[in-house]
């Protein structure tokens, strides 16, 4: 006996709410964002050590706090936020109900407890193994027990989200095809699907491994594996900040694909090559034919690159068009300037794209050419690139949208609009500059993973140059300054949550006007962002090419 | 909008903007650029991975280095008194890596090539030599072969970069480039 599916309209946005969905959307949303605020933390004390002249924790606890930084963040928050995101997408979206709300408790409870044990392991001492766990080093059973826990969790969490799908269909929730933001969540889930098997294929003899009952896991074969997970992860997150991205350009500005064969077409090439790229951390690994690397490196010639720069034109695109219709049509550039940069909705958003963009894109493609990794292998230039990815790209985009979520689902205002108006800034900018000194500090050869780079108690003397102490000394004031906004946007949603003024449920306000009818050859033309994506494309072919020549001047391998 | 269905229930049939196109075209040909330029630079440049690995078992791998120093040590060096060894040009030259050491210590001519062979004994470890920004992964089991050629002389630190426990950050070896004779 199935009790009927309570639904609600949306005050705000005219959207019909599955209460169901409402709940479990919450719920993974607050765990995430706790998980934040503790990954956070780890984070701050990491960076606090890294700074040469504060070099805050001893050795042990700061591979410990690396190793739940890494974890904390990479996979728990940006997972349980990326299961809210896709029950908002199908159930919410499609206005329909969510499939098997009982399971989606289920699921939610496997998470928790699977990040729980992990982080208990962790925080034990005995399992400071880093986010990666390389065999042969090996952690408590436990710390892998979780890990499968949380992704058998993700995995229920998948099979919902395409469960409802099919229910919206059958029920005939909406017609045509589903939304540009809903594809792209559903792109999302299929990677997710293919990571959480990865990761099984991988986890599971390790712990059996870890257990004795297994005598050797191959570290080569580990790698491979772990890394189809490892790196597909980041792509779940990609293809789902993405799907942020237009849902905020929708929201705020009634944007409208400029196509939705181009950017669904952009989409689908994540699905085809963007998954296959594990041999971004093996390019300097022996035992690995060059041909194997080139063309998994590349995510199959660079198609996968081509749908994010794709992405990169119809993101802000849609945007210009949405604005130039409402008469925003001065120049280049005044859509932009008068666009709502005092929301953070809006700021989040789009400093998020345009770093994503300069900073972890040219940086993952350039770092992630055969050759040019000998250069960049395990320095802290890696780092700053996934900085530039998932803490400005993706928890930045999480973040945006949180601040929409928050009036439409707990329907309360935002407490210290003040402050939340701020946060975007502090956090992205923060996070951006942080970003970019630690790939300075790569490229002069500081390394990642390391406790001490005066290497006071090596049997040798070696000294960094002091430019690198002085960008890592740039790196740990800016990471204080991101962690300032980071603590911001919690203090601010955690709060919001509590003690938000309620929103009161007035009679469904229209939903947002679709601005007219373009998303063909009469949409608005988009001069602007061309030249935006044609300055991109500069900077991109210059950083490009000038790793080539600093490779070219070090010493001959063959 | 991107959060509703698409208005023509038909999209595949819309027509595509000028500039959306001749955007893909861009991407597609800087894509393509950037695909070629790997093949290329095993062709044409001089920095490439050497594609040249065997398994090895880390006994049979400790013999190795212990012969090679066996022969050629010229003199020790560190606080851990590490053998510092000068094997002849073009030779094979064995660096091991074991927690938390590199041994031993290496002495180079400048300009002149060695089969630089690199294995661990037990986890993995990272050779990163600084400041010429040379980053390999060590795997326990493998025996990698590079032929590498120094082209700048001083020394060198080898720096472990793949973490590998509590004393990773003490793991730092050496190699010395010296002026051709």
């Amino acid at each position: 006996m199935v009790a009927k599916p309570v639904f609600r309209t949306c005050g705000l946005t005219g959207l019909k709410i599955h209460d169901e969905a409402e709940k479990l959307i919450k719920a993974n949303a607050v765990v995430a964002i706790v998980v934040l605020a503790i990954g956070g933390l780890m984070g701050l004390l990491v960076a606090l050590t890294r700074w040469p002249s504060v070099h805050l924790l001893p050795a042990d606890l700061f591979y410990l706090a690396l190793t739940a930084h890494g974890i904390d963040i990479l996979i728990v928050w940006c997972i349980f936020f990326e299961v809210a995101l896709m029950y908002f997408a199908s159930a919410i979206l499609l206005g329909s109900r969510l499939a098997a709300p009982k399971m989606g408790w289920v699921a939610f409870a496997l998470m928790v407890l699977g990040a729980a044990i992990t982080n208990w392991k962790v925080l034990e001492g005995n399992s400071s193994v880093m986010m990666t766990s390389y065999v042969p080093m090996q952690a408590d059973p436990l710390f892998y027990v979780g890990l499968i826990l949380f992704a058998v969790g993700a995995l229920i969490a998948c099979f919902i989200f395409l469960g409802t799908l099919v229910v919206a269909k059958e029920e005939k929730t909406y017609e045509g095809s589903i939304p540009l933001v809903t594809f792209g969540a559903l792109v999302a889930c299929i990677i997710a699907v293919y990571t959480i098997a990865s990761g099984a294929i991988i986890l599971i003899p390790t712990f059996l491994w870890s257990i004795g009952l297994i005598s050797h896991i191959d570290p080569l074969m580990y790698k491979v594996v772990w890394w189809g997970m490892g790196h597909s992860s980041q792509q779940i997150n990609v293809a789902a900040h993405i799907a942020v991205w237009y849902a905020i350009a929708a929201i705020l500005f009634g944007a409208k694909p400029l196509s939705e064969k181009v950017s669904r077409m952009a989409y689908l090439t994540y699905v085809f090559f963007l998954q296959i790229a594990s041999a971004h951390h093996l390019l300097v690994e022996p035992g690995l034919s060059s041909s194997y690397k080139i063309f998994n490196t590349s995510y199959g010639m660079y198609l996968a690159v081509l749908g994010s720069m794709i992405h990169g034109l119809t993101v802000p695109g849609c945007i210009e068009a949405a604005q130039r219709k409402k008469g925003f049509n001065k120049g280049l550039f005044e859509w932009l300037r008068k666009a709502p940069w005092g929301n953070p909705v809006f700021s989040g958003m789009f400093l998020s794209l345009i770093m994503f963009g300069f900073l972890g894109g040219i940086s993952g493609v350039t770092m992630g050419v055969e050759q040019i990794n000998i250069m960049i292998h395990n320095t802290i230039y890696v780092p700053g690139h996934f900085h530039g990815t998932v803490a400005v790209g993706t928890t930045l985009a999480f973040m945006a949208i949180t601040y929409f979520l928050v009036p439409a689902l707990w329907q309360r205002e935002i407490i210290m609009p003040g402050l939340a108006k701020l946060q975007p800034y502090l956090f992205g900018l923060g996070m951006g500059v942080f970003s970019l000194f630690m790939m300075g500090a790569g490229t002069l050869g500081v390394s990642r993973r390391h406790w001490d780079m005066a290497f006071s108690d090596a049997p040798h003397a070696f000294s960094h140059p002091p430019a690198a102490y002085l960008m890592m000394g740039i790196v740990g004031v800016s990471a204080v300054i991101a962690v300032i906004g980071g603590a911001l946007f919690v203090v601010v949603i955690v709060g919001s949550v509590l003690f938000g003024k309620p929103i009161k449920a007035t009679a469904p306000a229209p939903a947002p006007s679709p601005v007219a009818s373009y998303g063909s050859e009469q949409h608005a033309s988009v001069p602007g962002t061309f030249t935006l994506a044609l300055l991109f494309l500069t900077v991109f072919v210059l950083y490009y090419f000038v790793n080539w020549k600093y490779l070219a001047s070090t010493w001959l391998m063959s | 909008m991107s959060i509703s269905p698409p208005e023509q229930k038909i999209w595949f049939n819309e027509p595509v903007d000028k500039v959306e196109l001749l955007w893909v075209g861009m991407a597609l040909v800087w894509a393509l650029i950037m695909f070629a330029m790997m093949p290329l630079w095993h062709l044409k440049g001089s920095q490439n991975m050497s594609n040249e690995a065997y398994r090895i078992h880390p006994e049979a791998y400790q013999a190795k280095v212990d012969d090679m120093v066996a022969k050629f040590t010229v003199g020790e060096e560190g606080k851990a008194k590490t053998p510092v060894v000068r094997p002849p040009a073009g030779s094979d030259v064995y660096l091991l890596a074991r927690l938390w050491e590199w041994y031993p210590v290496l002495e180079l001519e400048q300009g002149k090539s060695y089969r630089l062979h690199l294995s661990s004994l037990d986890w993995q470890h990272g050779f990163s030599v600084q400041p010429a920004n040379i980053n390999l992964q060590v795997h326990p089991g493998i025996d990698e072969v590079v032929t590498i050629t120094p082209t700048t002389s001083g020394d060198f630190g080898i720096i472990c970069n793949e973490y590998c426990g509590i004393g990773h950050h003490t793991m730092l070896g050496k190699i010395r480039v010296v002026a051709a004779k």
